[in-house]
């Protein structure tokens, strides 16, 4: 269950709106940063919270990119595979996270610290190849400079 | 280098966002002060379509029209919908308009509302955006402490505020009626106008969805008119100016505002650098992914809305992505066919079944094991991909059908090599 304060604050939001359901994906998004994840509890919750069916929060889950239904790591990698990165290389950072991580696209590493996943077109291509970790952005990137990134994001943990 | 009037970005810093102070002092919020002193809601209208200012989020529909199918006797409350959702591969320029003056989109939203009698205002935006989010959040603070937004706007009685709704992601949710679902918290499918959303959109409401780079011009064709304007572009077609996000193989990618109208020859060699050591032109998607390729050609060609459309060809969002002789361009179609492919909404059937078809096709192709009939094939399912619900599809097959038309002997290598020639 999530906590009596975060679900009071999302009830007062929720009672403040016209059409509460415009509030989903806010919802789920708090939601999901409570548990990490959006369970299979936190479903029901959100559902509850919106006057909706878990069926109908569900869909919307499962549709978006950033709303997770299985656990993720600490950071979540994001490695856009669209044209401009494709084009600059983005195949070869890909290999390397894989290599590095002993992840595929998909899975988290087992220590809980990384998940790797496949992300459209950012909307970096002026600073390709680019991915994401926790949302923010690193690009344009080589071999090198992705190592970096990671030994800091590991020293950081 | 050639110097054109910087009209959207003349405010435009390398590390920061222009204050609202900076703003203002450009001439900011002028406009806004002079059409709620001056204007009728018809008279808004009717500047923006003598400006012929067309939709930049791709599919170029004049905004003055659009305004003008809000009836006079549709219900209240009316809605703006600012679609900050930019996720068309290769485009970027939403986001540096976002990082270069925020106020600039709100003045233009404000205008844009005025012109609909609109009182809600939502800048719907992609998950990936979430610093362009928090500035906007916290310049609509600013912009309402200042009078230019929420009750009683600079002392009149027009009413109209903004939220900014963020995305959780998906590509489809830039498409309209897709996105308005996704506004109302459902799946977002797209729907099937009529009713059109100026009629019935967002809890059955008026609602005018305009893109970023759009609402950004209208302050500037308030203050300086719709003949300024339209002498703006180098071509008789075209009017204003554009910003194009230039990516590829090219020494300086980035975001470049030129005037509409200006050669594609010219913004490759001089404002993006050239092409880069040891590369040749030898095609761009000019307008985002669903755009058809140009090949070498078209290399000086003028780009506005009309001059592409007449060859044939679509400018879509100004996003033109540069291919050189290297690059494979039966790979880069299967890239963005892949991507097309995982964003298809799945709703209807042509544009689901369709698109993993044609991948399959274009991976046996790159792979060396395609046959000569793959090629009849990819043109007859792209012609499918036409009856699908929304617009998604045609444009997801157009570099299918443009590689078809101009790279088949390309393709052919591909077949009779029983590899791909680039490798």
């Amino acid at each position: 269950m999530i906590p009596a304060e975060l679900k009071e604050s999302l009830q007062k939001h929720i009672a403040s709106i016209d059409h509460p359901r415009e509030l989903v994906v806010d919802v789920m998004f708090a939601v999901q940063d409570y548990y990490g994840y959006l369970n299979d509890e936190a479903v029901e919750e959100v559902a509850e919270l919106l006057d909706m069916s878990p069926v109908e929060v569900e869909q919307l889950a499962t549709f978006y990119t950033f709303i997770y239904r299985e656990p993720v790591g600490k950071y979540v990698i994001h490695v856009c595979d669209s044209l401009v990165c494709w084009m600059e290389g983005h195949e070869s950072l890909l290999d390397r996270l894989i290599g590095k991580l002993g992840i595929n696209l998909g899975e988290t590493t087992p220590d809980g610290m990384f998940s790797l996943l496949p992300v459209c077109c950012i909307g970096y291509c002026d600073r390709a190849p680019a991915i994401m970790i926790n949302k923010k952005v690193y690009g344009p990137l080589t071999i090198d400079t992705l190592d970096d990134i990671l030994e800091k994001l590991r020293a950081e943990a | 280098m050639m110097h054109y009037p910087q009209v959207l970005f003349q405010n435009r810093k390398p590390d920061r966002i222009a204050t609202l102070e900076e703003y203002r002092q450009s001439g900011g919020y002028q406009a806004l002060a002079d059409v709620i002193r001056n204007y009728t809601s018809k008279k808004v209208q009717e500047v923006l379509v003598d400006a012929i200012l067309l939709g930049r989020g791709g599919a170029a529909f004049p905004a003055g029209r659009k305004l003008m199918t809000v009836a006079d006797e549709a219900p209240y409350p009316r809605y703006i919908v600012c679609n900050a959702d930019e996720m068309e591969p290769g485009t970027f320029k939403d986001r540096v308009m976002i990082h270069a003056d925020p106020h600039m989109i709100i003045e233009g939203m404000v205008i844009d509302a005025y012109g609909a009698k609109a009182e809600k205002g939502i800048i719907f935006i992609r998950p990936e955006y979430e610093s362009a989010a928090r500035i906007l959040e916290r310049e609509i603070e600013i912009a309402r402490k200042e009078g230019f937004l929420g009750k009683n706007i600079l002392g009149s009685d027009f009413n109209f505020d903004i939220a900014v709704h963020r995305s959780a992601g998906r590509y489809i949710c830039g498409e309209v009626t897709a996105q308005l679902n996704a506004l109302m918290g459902k799946r977002a499918n797209p729907q099937q106008p009529p009713p059109y959303p100026t009629e019935k959109g967002l809890w059955n409401l008026p609602t005018v969805l305009q893109n970023v780079e759009t609402l950004a011009n209208i302050p500037h064709i308030i203050k300086n008119g719709a003949e300024w304007y339209k002498s703006l572009a180098l071509t008789e077609s075209g009017a204003g100016t554009k910003l194009f996000s230039v990516s590829g193989k090219v020494n300086n990618p980035g975001c470049f505002e030129l005037p509409m109208g200006i050669k594609l020859s010219e913004i490759i060699e001089i404002h993006a650098g050239g092409m880069t050591e040891g590369s040749e032109y030898k095609a761009c998607l000019p307008g985002g992914a669903s755009t058809r390729f140009l090949p070498r050609e078209f290399y000086d060609i003028e780009l506005d809305f009309d001059t592409l459309r007449d060859v044939g060809h679509r400018l879509g969002t100004g996003a033109i992505m540069v291919f050189d002789q290297k690059t494979c361009l039966v790979a880069a179609t299967l890239n963005l066919v892949e991507f097309f492919a995982r964003e298809s909404c799945g709703w209807c059937t042509p544009c689901r079944e369709g698109l993993p078809y044609i991948r399959d096709l274009l991976r046996r192709l790159e792979r060396g094991q395609g046959e000569e009939e793959y090629i009849p094939m990819l043109q007859q399912m792209s012609k499918h991909l036409w009856s699908a619900y929304c617009a998604f599809a045609p444009g997801a097959v157009s570099p299918v059908e443009s590689l078809v038309t101009y790279f088949e002997d390309e393709i052919r290598e591909h077949i009779s090599q029983k590899q791909c020639p680039f490798k």
